[in-house]
């Protein structure tokens, strides 16, 4: 046969630190492919509206969040009309949290398949953060229609605005990384999932401003990236002056926690078919 | 085909995997209970949870490895080589190691201690079907799956018509699967995996499932990989599957390698080396043993001519029946008799102790071994179960004594040539399978040239 193009492989029992191995997952590409269209096509199978989902719901979170925070609460907003405030930061939030924890249970989920066939076990919590992107894609349209009736121009700083998805992108990444390595230890992060989630969506200024936290707290605060991602969202989108000092260091920490995350990911890998 | 000259496909070098045992429900322990117990015992909780990933403690290089009684050798220094193109069969019995020695080769799970080399593509079909979504249609599952195991989607689109054909479920194509009957998703999934084109082929006992015709299709699918040329390794129960289809076979014993080479020799090994599950049973007390004031059963059990208990026989050998009983009151008649079942639920044959030394004689009491011998070349390949009953004659009314599935066993057919099945290698049904007397007349343009007999036995 086609001897030059046979490839030898090495099979050891693993040690110490390992990275991934992106050239391995390339050659799956087709595999990400049909395993996104089947969480998609699984996700809408016999509902009425379908992809309407896709935009029902985050509209109705932000109509319920503008009404308890905006009309009753009466929670500042520098300005802005607190409908096109929550808007631009629900339509990334909803993105993250679901693909987060997604992500999280991927490897519980997908159990079965795990010890019966190989591929790179990363793509189990790689492809919900892919997956839900379609739903973001679409939920954009509210933005969109949102900031027609707002009559808010783009501007320049709509430039930036690939940073953040890309960014919006890293923070299911990290978490789904972490969890999904530690559900193997601990079945409890299936239940802990949407107590964390809710927790986190007040730890980022989704319904109300960054500027409300005190100035001496403002670097811890922004640690977190989702801080981040929706200050981002919100000065791209509304053209409002980068608030780089939320930004930056959020950042730092989604680079780092994701390199971390997937170490940790890689060293788990080994025994996840043995105690699963 | 001269084995020598073929390149190796793959290298197993004293493999050996290691399972920690009791630790794993342990670890699924709650997340509070974790750290409360962190609390309490943080340094041997620390301990513990390291073990999971960590073999440190553990001897791994010694060639056996140390007997611990928290820890399971699912298989220990374990070395083979594969060439290319051989078509190798693993078998052992349950908890043997194979299913762990296939997901290593397909790096499901990393062995513990040793190396393995291999040259090709693999893929393995550890199951039937695996990643099947039943919202999914046929078609976008046939792309679902192979992808999973391992195809492109240019490759495919190459071979969908040949999938969806050899599948034979055309029509429901863009039905969703979970519509389909079992039996045509089964064919659906291997339809799809038998058109991998790896270099080598891992399959695991999936060829269990579905019905019997499309079995003998999967089977001469498998066939027809190993005669291109391409590497397989499977793993079976079926011995005469595994005879007919390899040309080396690997038997599998606790984890290690315990016999490896020519199909009939090894298989014959496995038969001979079989462990007595159900071919032995024994009632230590009397009082509670099956039968009544008059007699009671004390054992049964299944062994060959040379006194060997054993639950696996050759086909071509005698299996001997023998029922203990003891006999309590003076003066009955007893006749000893048993049933053989096969695995359809087929009565295929009663005998009754005709032994001539008690033929109408009431047996006085003390303990009585009754055997009967069922002849080789009688039953057919399969599995078996055996139900006896004690009949009891005069002087009393008719009385009987049932034990039933008690002892089971298989009849194997090591497949030497001088079989009933003779040079056939397939599937052969019927209940019993006697070897025959042949005769044959030769005619030549109307003399007879010759009269070619074979003799039974
Ligand atoms: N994940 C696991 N954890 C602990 N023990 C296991 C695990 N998987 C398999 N074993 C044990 O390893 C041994 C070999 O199993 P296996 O390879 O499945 O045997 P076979 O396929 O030959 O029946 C068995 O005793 C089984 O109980
Ligand atoms: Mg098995």
């Amino acid at each position: 046969m086609n001897a030059g193009k046979e490839q030898v492989s090495i099979i050891r029992p693993p040690r110490g630190w390992e990275l991934i191995n992106l050239r391995e997952l390339l050659e799956y590409r087709d595999l990400f492919y049909f395993l996104v269209w089947k969480d998609i096509k699984a996700m809408y199978a016999q509902t009425i509206l379908g992809f309407g989902w896709a935009i029902l719901q985050p509209l109705i979170q932000i109509l319920i969040f503008t009404i308890i925070f905006g009309k009753v609460a009466k929670i500042p907003t520098d300005g802005i009309p607190y409908f096109l405030f929550a808007t631009v930061a629900i339509i990334p939030w909803t993105y993250m949290s679901t693909s987060m924890s997604l992500s999280g249970l991927s490897l519980i989920t997908g159990q079965n398949m795990l010890g019966k066939v190989y591929f790179p076990r990363l793509i189990y919590p790689v492809t919900p953060v892919l997956t839900k992107l379609v739903d973001f894609g679409i939920s954009l349209l509210i933005i969109v229609a949102v900031m027609v009736y707002y009559q808010v121009a783009p501007t320049m700083q709509l430039l930036y605005l690939p940073l953040f998805i890309l960014m919006m992108m890293c923070v299911p990444m990290m978490a789904g990384l972490w969890l999904s390595s530690l559900s193997i230890r601990f079945r409890d992060v299936r239940f802990a999932m949407q107590f964390v989630i809710r927790m986190l969506m007040y730890s980022a200024p989704i319904v109300y401003t960054a500027s409300s936290i005190p100035e001496t707290y403002r670097f811890f605060y922004s640690l977190n990236p989702i801080v981040g991602v929706i200050e981002g969202f919100r000065a791209s989108l509304l053209g409002l002056p980068m608030p780089w000092e939320y930004i930056v260091p959020g950042l730092v920490v989604c680079i780092i926690g994701m390199v971390g995350g997937a170490l940790y990911f890689k060293r788990m890998e080994r025994v996840i078919v043995d105690v699963i | 085909m001269n084995g020598s000259k073929r390149d190796l496909a793959i290298r197993v070098e004293d493999i050996a995997k290691v399972y920690r045992l009791g630790v794993k429900d342990e670890m699924h322990d709650t997340f509070g209970k974790t750290v409360m117990s962190f609390l309490r015992k943080p340094l041997k909780n620390l301990k513990k949870y390291k073990s999971l990933y960590q073999f440190d403690d553990i001897d791994m290089d010694s060639s056996g490895g140390a007997d611990r009684d928290d820890i399971l050798w699912a298989l220990r220094g374990v070395s083979f080589e594969v060439r290319q193109g051989e078509v190798v069969g693993i078998i052992g019995t349950n908890g043997a190691g194979k299913s762990t020695l296939l997901k290593i080769l397909s790096r499901i799970t990393p062995p513990s201690r040793g190396e393995i080399m291999i040259r090709g593509r693999v893929s393995s079909l550890l199951e039937v079907g695996t990643g099947f979504h039943p919202e999914l249609t046929g078609r976008e599952n046939v792309y679902l799956n192979g992808t999973i195991l391992g195809m492109r989607k240019a490759e495919i689109d190459r071979k969908f018509d040949e999938i969806v054909e050899f599948s034979g479920v055309e029509t429901f194509l863009d039905t969703p699967v979970k519509r389909y009957s079992s039996g045509m998703r089964v064919r659906l999934a291997f339809a799809v995996a038998a058109h991998l084109e790896p270099e080598i082929l891992i399959v695991d006992e999936v060829l269990a499932v579905g019905d019997v015709a499309f079995q003998r299709k999967c089977m001469n699918k498998m066939q027809e990989v190993g005669s291109q040329g391409r590497t397989v390794l499977f793993v079976s129960h079926s011995m005469p599957a595994i005879t007919r289809m390899c040309e080396r076979v690997i038997l599998l014993d606790r984890g290690q390698v315990a016999a490896d080479g020519e199909p009939h020799q090894v298989v014959s090994e496995y038969i001979r080396g079989s462990r007595e599950s159900a071919a032995e049973k024994r009632w230590e007390d009397l009082s509670a043993a099956p039968g009544g004031k008059v007699v009671r059963l004390r054992a049964l059990r299944l062994k060959t001519e040379d006194q060997r208990t054993t639950d696996a026989f050759d086909i071509r050998r005698p299996i001997g029946v023998e029922i203990e009983i003891e006999v309590l009151e003076d003066g009955h008649v007893i006749l000893p008799t048993f049933s053989v079942w096969n695995s359809e639920g087929i009565n295929v044959c009663v005998a009754v102790d005709v032994d001539p030394a008690w033929r109408k004689r009431a047996r006085p009491p003390g303990r009585y071994v009754c055997t009967g011998w069922i002849p080789g070349n009688f039953l057919a390949e399969g599995a078996f179960t055996l139900n006896t009953t004690l009949w009891l004659q005069e002087p009393v009314r008719n009385q009987e004594y049932h034990v039933t599935d008690v002892l089971a066993f298989h009849v194997i057919d090591s497949l030497e040539g001088d079989s009933a099945r003779g040079d056939y290698v397939g599937d052969l049904p019927g209940v019993t399978r006697p070897l025959l007397k042949w005769e044959t007349v030769y005619y030549e343009e109307g003399r007879e040239v010759s009269r070619i007999g074979r003799a039974a036995i």
